[in-house]
């Protein structure tokens, strides 16, 4: 193993009674640079982040953080590591300024004080800094949580979900955070639900699904994947089927049906599918229209379209996409 | 070991903060057993046989041991809580060792303990308890309360770290109330009938409240007791060395392990 990847895992498992988390995770990342775990619900992101942060331990699989073995340098890994997980990790019951102190005194940083005025000030936190965090919003908190990972410079550091329900303002500064860490050359290691997340900071991309890592590449690479959400509103039923033959046609993919809206959908297969391309196709099969939309991949979409070669359930999961957009 | 030493102090500092950032709470554990001496000196104490002054001067060290087997709720809230709110496995990804958060935990349990003794002893005193025997003998009897809070304080932790739960442990801690009732900690052991009495005379609260008499002076050791109350010292010495020998290895284990 060579000592370029900050995380290195190799067929990581864990099983929870009858649930097995992770299936054999392999990640690779390159030291100084950020990585976005990209997934739905239940797909193994927090698992992985608690297995590679010595929180729990593998059943089968190894892992190399930071230069050193997961299980057996344990406390060597967690010399070079900090973790804001998901939720908060502070006490609250000091303030916000007590509890950057004390995490500076248990990482032994040098002049504890400095360093969290420093922090307090970086993540616009010292105007409360002296009042218990139990007060404070859910975005200052987790701005203080983000913060205490960062009393000294860790070499690793693992983002669980940092900006899931935070406000815009937080969102933003939690990014610029990240950004600058890179420069100073701290691996990031972040799992999110946000296309937009992994696509603003993630130099490289790993799709997880059911416990694996299914697909990998930059942002550009995943996109380039999968083409746009095409869709099509038609005055009448009979025509839904003409229109869906022809989407069908210039995107490569199985389209699925709004009955109740005559409309018609698919996640192109081909990137280079246009609006004009797909009114002219429309318009030569004699296919009246009363809408015709084009809008770039959500994270759905990639989702979707990655796994659905590998599992065999994905006509159900198109359904139940198709449901979603239309209570949106 | 001087990194233990390190962490652990830094714990320790922590904990003493949080009391610092809200003296209520320390206020608010102590009233606890100043109402139960008041209540029960006063009006327990003018229904008995012995005279009401000698009833609360048994009184005193029994509920000193009574608050001191507190410990357990208080370990195990405050474990179960960090837990909970996730600050402990925050310090699980800290290059610690795996003893100090507890040890940290445990100490300042003491620290706060030995401030909240003094206002219960003001009040003892003023109700008639005094100390009977020598000074050094009572000093003795303080630092045995010590120890057997240290001892529950960690029988707590492991149980607040095993529910996780911080409502569990409040359900959980609200049952502790009742091992003083199974005690001598209140009543004198030896009028209870037979399997009663042999149960609240292995109760180790028992042991520490006989000592704890026997070193004030306030009461002298019962009769044909079992091992650890006949001999009161020595019984609590080493019911305290049990309790830590098993669950100071249970917790910093548990602390380690974590949910894996």
């Amino acid at each position: 193993m060579t000592s370029t990847y900050a995380v290195l895992s190799e067929g990581l498992e864990k099983r929870f009674g009858e649930v097995r988390a992770l299936r054999g995770l392999d990640l690779a990342v390159p030291e100084g640079s950020v990585c976005g775990i990209l997934g739905p619900n239940g797909a193994g992101k927090t698992t992985a982040v608690r297995l590679l942060t010595t929180l729990l331990r593998p059943d089968a699989g190894s892992a190399r953080v930071a230069g050193h073995d997961l299980v057996r340098e344990a406390a060597a890994v967690r010399e070079r590591i900090s973790v804001t997980g998901q939720g908060t990790s502070i006490d609250e019951d000091l303030t916000g300024r007590q509890n950057l102190r004390l995490f500076g005194r248990l990482h032994r940083v040098r002049g504890p004080a400095g360093r969290t005025a420093e922090l307090l000030d970086r993540f616009g936190l010292t105007e409360a800094a002296d009042r218990p965090a139990s007060t404070w919003s859910g975005g200052m908190r987790r701005r203080l949580d983000l913060a205490a990972s960062l009393v000294r410079r860790p070499d690793v550091l693992f983002l669980d979900e940092p900006t899931t329900g935070l406000d815009p303002v937080s969102r933003t500064l939690i990014w610029d955070v990240v950004r600058g860490l890179t420069a100073e050359g701290t691996t990031v290691l972040l799992t999110t639900q946000y296309l937009e997340e992994a696509d603003q900071l993630a130099d490289d991309i790993a799709l997880v699904d059911r416990g694996r890592v299914t697909h990998t590449g930059s942002p550009a690479q995943l996109k380039s994947l999968v083409g746009a959400h095409a869709e099509v509103v038609v005055p009448d039923t009979d025509t839904l089927a003409r229109a869906a033959a022809v989407l069908d046609r210039l995107t490569g993919a199985q389209p699925s049906f709004d009955h109740e809206r005559n409309a018609v959908g698919a996640v192109s297969k081909d990137p280079t599918l246009t609006i004009p391309l797909l009114v002219r196709a429309l318009d030569t099969a004699g296919v009246p229209l009363l809408d015709v939309s084009l809008r770039p991949p959500t994270l759905d979409d990639v989702f979707l379209r990655l796994t659905e070669t590998t599992p065999p359930e994905t006509t159900g999961a198109t359904g139940t996409t198709d449901e979603k957009e239309r209570a949106a | 070991m001087s990194m233990l030493a390190y962490h652990g102090t830094a714990m320790l500092g922590r904990q003493l903060l949080r009391l610092r950032n809200n003296p209520g709470l320390l206020i608010l554990t102590q009233t606890m057993p100043i109402s139960m001496l008041l209540f029960f000196g006063y009006v327990f104490g003018s229904a008995l046989a012995v005279p009401g002054e000698a009833y609360r001067s048994f009184l005193v060290p029994g509920l000193l041991v009574a608050t001191a087997s507190g410990g357990i709720m208080a370990g195990m809230f405050q474990a179960a809580q960090d837990t909970h709110r996730g600050v402990t496995n925050r310090f699980r990804t800290l290059p610690m060792s795996r003893a100090a958060v507890p040890l940290g935990q445990a100490a300042a349990d003491l620290v706060a303990t030995a401030v909240g003794t003094v206002p219960f002893l003001l009040v003892g005193l003023a109700v008639g308890w005094r100390v009977e025997g020598s000074a050094l003998e009572a000093v003795g009897a303080l630092a045995l309360l010590m120890l057997f809070r240290f001892a529950c304080t960690w029988a707590g932790i492991y149980l607040g770290l095993l529910t996780r739960n911080e409502e569990a442990a409040g359900q959980l801690g609200g049952a502790t109330f009742l091992l003083p009732l199974l005690s001598s900690a209140y009543i004198p052991a030896d009028g209870l009938p037979g399997w009663l009495r042999t149960v609240a005379e292995w109760n180790p609260i028992s042991a520490v409240a006989t000592a704890l008499r026997d070193l004030f002076g306030n009461a002298p050791v019962p009769d044909g007791a079992a091992w650890p109350v006949a001999h009161p010292v020595a019984g609590s010495v080493v019911w305290c060395a049990v309790l830590l020998g098993v669950f100071v290895p249970l917790a910093v284990r548990q602390y380690a392990h974590g949910e894996r």
